[in-house]
């Protein structure tokens, strides 16, 4: 899976970057952690309240004032149509979030569970499984979400299932990949020999050892969702207009980047700074759970 | 020397790769069933007689079963018919071979430029492992893989060619309009992929040859007086380059995938964009041909991705690891 390398090459460097960081002031929360956390937050917290903020309409422009300036009136410019850009990305990170935090549950928990019964039961249950998963990683992702989308029609519900169908694979992986190794461990073992039964073996054994693995990279992977959201927005292929997405305006507003840049590169600075803050947060979730393990 | 157990693994590894071409291409074919209103509708438009798609789709052969269309259409594609376009009425093994080499040219510049910046900032890296400029290249790093491919893009093109005018915007140039003109064309889209993986390939080089440096043979090398080009370059690099070259495999099915939009950013006419359109016209045979291409690739990109895996790496070559 592309996106996992992707991943742990990232996970790699933020460790390093953060690293040193760390040693200095280990007591404090590191500076870049902090502030990915508040962006984050206030970005989720303006989303979830962006009906009771009195924002200006994100559908509805003053068509006389096209492409203007950020100003009082317009905090961060105007579209090409006059629309408000600081209430369409807020309106557009509703649909972003939304999509990332769907997909990012589709895949784990239908990849998760597939991964766990492949893991724990081995043979032609595992074989079967894994077969189609590799098939489905044969595929790139985003011409398998395209080819959904299109067939589903674009809208949120239909860009999360497909954004979450093309992450089942990786998790499913990850999450054989660590229960192939915890279903022979002595727990295991003595929850059998006490007769446990099956569901409960996998669910309050093997499930809760599985969780650190699969939710560091769950974080990882809610950015590749908002990226890959934002793709298929650039295609046209995620929520209808007027409604706003941010690959949608970038999409739009691409072709008067010459007049005014700000209206490509504001939506383009907000997904990089939220997609930033989702890798850093899910570096230091990596190495929380990381520590707890060593502590064990 | 090529042991009887590396080509057992070779083999095994064909049969399962062909496994993995049948069932991509079946999928597909599933998938572009659930398309809502199907090829019949989408040639007539809305405004058809329920007749007379019924008539289309008898003689399209859309009335049989989906395993019948599934096999005839196998039996036909292993003879390199891969069927008309529905839209066009054109030969799909055409329209792929005019639109192939765009997107492999891409492709190729792309793995290219990747590794051009890749390794020297790699081995840079690691051989100053820890420094300003390693911590410089790994911030740099992180904010590429924040990035989605066409924002990089959209950059590049503010900056180099509205801003610079070095390079044009979109468009691009047959090889008859001379190669020069074709390249010029191509080095903006080709940089813009470059950039999405360069972060990926630089890494994986560093993290390996700050290992491989660690070993002795560096340390016997670096004793015998080697100047550290020498060391760097004929020592280290080699065996450092194992999980680079397996990702580089990989990663040439992700870079069709990554080609679809880049291809739509940049306007090339090549298999991505094919691709593109004929899922917005529901031209199904055109997107079982595209995927079947794509599947066949990856399937060979394997393969020699094995391969030389064993003349990097003489343990699996001998299969002494197993």
């Amino acid at each position: 899976m592309p996106g996992s390398i992707r991943g742990c090459v990232l996970a790699a460097i933020t460790e390093e970057l953060a690293g040193g960081a760390r040693a200095r002031a280990s007591r404090r929360v590191p500076i870049g952690l902090a502030l990915a956390l508040a962006w984050l937050l206030g970005l989720v917290t303006v989303a979830a309240l962006a009906n009771v903020l009195g924002l200006q309409n994100p559908d509805e422009g003053d068509l006389l004032a096209p492409l203007a300036l950020p100003s009082a009136e317009h905090w961060l410019g105007t579209d090409s149509l006059g629309r408000d850009t600081f209430a369409r990305l807020i309106y557009g990170a509703r649909v972003s979030l939304a999509v990332a935090i769907g997909s990012v549950t589709i895949g784990l928990s239908i990849g998760g569970a597939l991964g766990l019964f492949a893991g724990y039961f081995g043979t032609w249950a595992d074989r079967l499984i894994m077969g189609v998963m590799t098939v489905l990683l044969c595929f790139p992702g985003i011409i398998l979400a395209i080819a959904l989308v299109a067939s589903l029609g674009p809208s949120v519900t239909n860009v999360t299932l497909a954004i979450g169908v093309i992450f089942i694979p990786a998790f499913s992986r990850i999450a054989r990949a660590n229960t192939l190794s915890l279903r022979s461990r002595e727990f295991v073992l003595a929850a059998q020999s006490l007769g446990a039964r099956l569901p409960r073996i996998l669910t309050r054994e093997i499930l809760p050892n599985l969780i650190p693995a699969l939710l560091s990279y769950a974080v990882v992977m809610l950015g590749v969702a908002i990226l890959a959201e934002a793709a298929l927005g650039f295609l046209g292929l995620s929520v209808r207009p007027p409604q706003p997405s941010w690959g949608g305006m970038i999409a739009t507003e691409r072709a008067n980047m010459v007049e005014a840049p700000h209206a490509v590169f504001v939506p383009s600075a907000v997904m990089f700074l939220t997609v930033l803050s989702i890798n850093w947060i899910g570096e230091s979730v990596r190495r929380l759970f990381d520590i707890r393990a060593q502590s064990l | 020397m090529i042991s009887s157990t590396f080509a057992r693994r070779l083999r095994r590894q064909a049969v399962t790769l062909l496994a993995i071409v049948l069932a991509a291409t079946a999928l597909t074919f599933a998938i572009t069933e659930i398309l809502p209103g199907d090829a019949a509708v989408a040639i007539l438009g809305e405004t058809a007689t329920p007749a007379d798609i019924a008539s289309l789709r008898t003689e399209l052969g859309l009335d049989r079963p989906l395993v019948v269309r599934y096999a005839d259409w196998l039996g036909r594609a292993i003879t390199g018919d891969l069927g008309r376009s529905y839209r066009t009425r054109e030969q799909i093994s055409v329209m792929i071979g005019q639109r192939l080499p765009v997107t492999l040219e891409l492709v190729a510049l792309t793995q290219c430029i990747a590794l051009l910046l890749a390794v020297p900032a790699g081995i840079f890296a690691a051989y100053r492992n820890r420094s300003r400029s390693d911590n410089a290249l790994a911030a740099l790093s992180i904010g590429l893989l924040s990035t989605p491919a066409f924002v990089i893009g959209i950059g590049l093109i503010y900056a180099l060619s509205v801003s610079l005018g070095w390079f044009p915007a979109s468009g691009y140039s047959t090889l008859e309009d001379g190669l020069l003109a074709n390249l010029h064309g191509m080095v903006l889209p080709a940089l813009t992929l470059a950039l999405a993986e360069f972060p990926v390939y630089m890494r994986l080089l560093r993290a390996d040859m700050i290992t491989t440096l660690q070993q002795d043979f560096i340390l016997v090398a670096r004793a015998k007086g080697l100047g550290v080009t020498d060391i760097l370059l004929g020592h280290a690099l080699r065996p450092s380059s194992l999980s680079l070259v397996t990702v580089i495999g990989i990663n040439l099915g992700r870079l069709v995938g990554g080609a679809v939009i880049i291809e739509t950013l940049f306007a090339i006419p090549g298999i991505g964009q094919m691709l593109v359109n004929a899922v917005y016209q529901h031209d199904h045979f055109v997107i079982q041909g595209v995927v079947l291409v794509v599947a066949t690739g990856f399937v060979l990109i394997n393969l020699t991705v094995d391969l030389v895996y064993a003349w990097l790496d003489p343990r699996v070559r001998v299969g002494s690891d197993h």
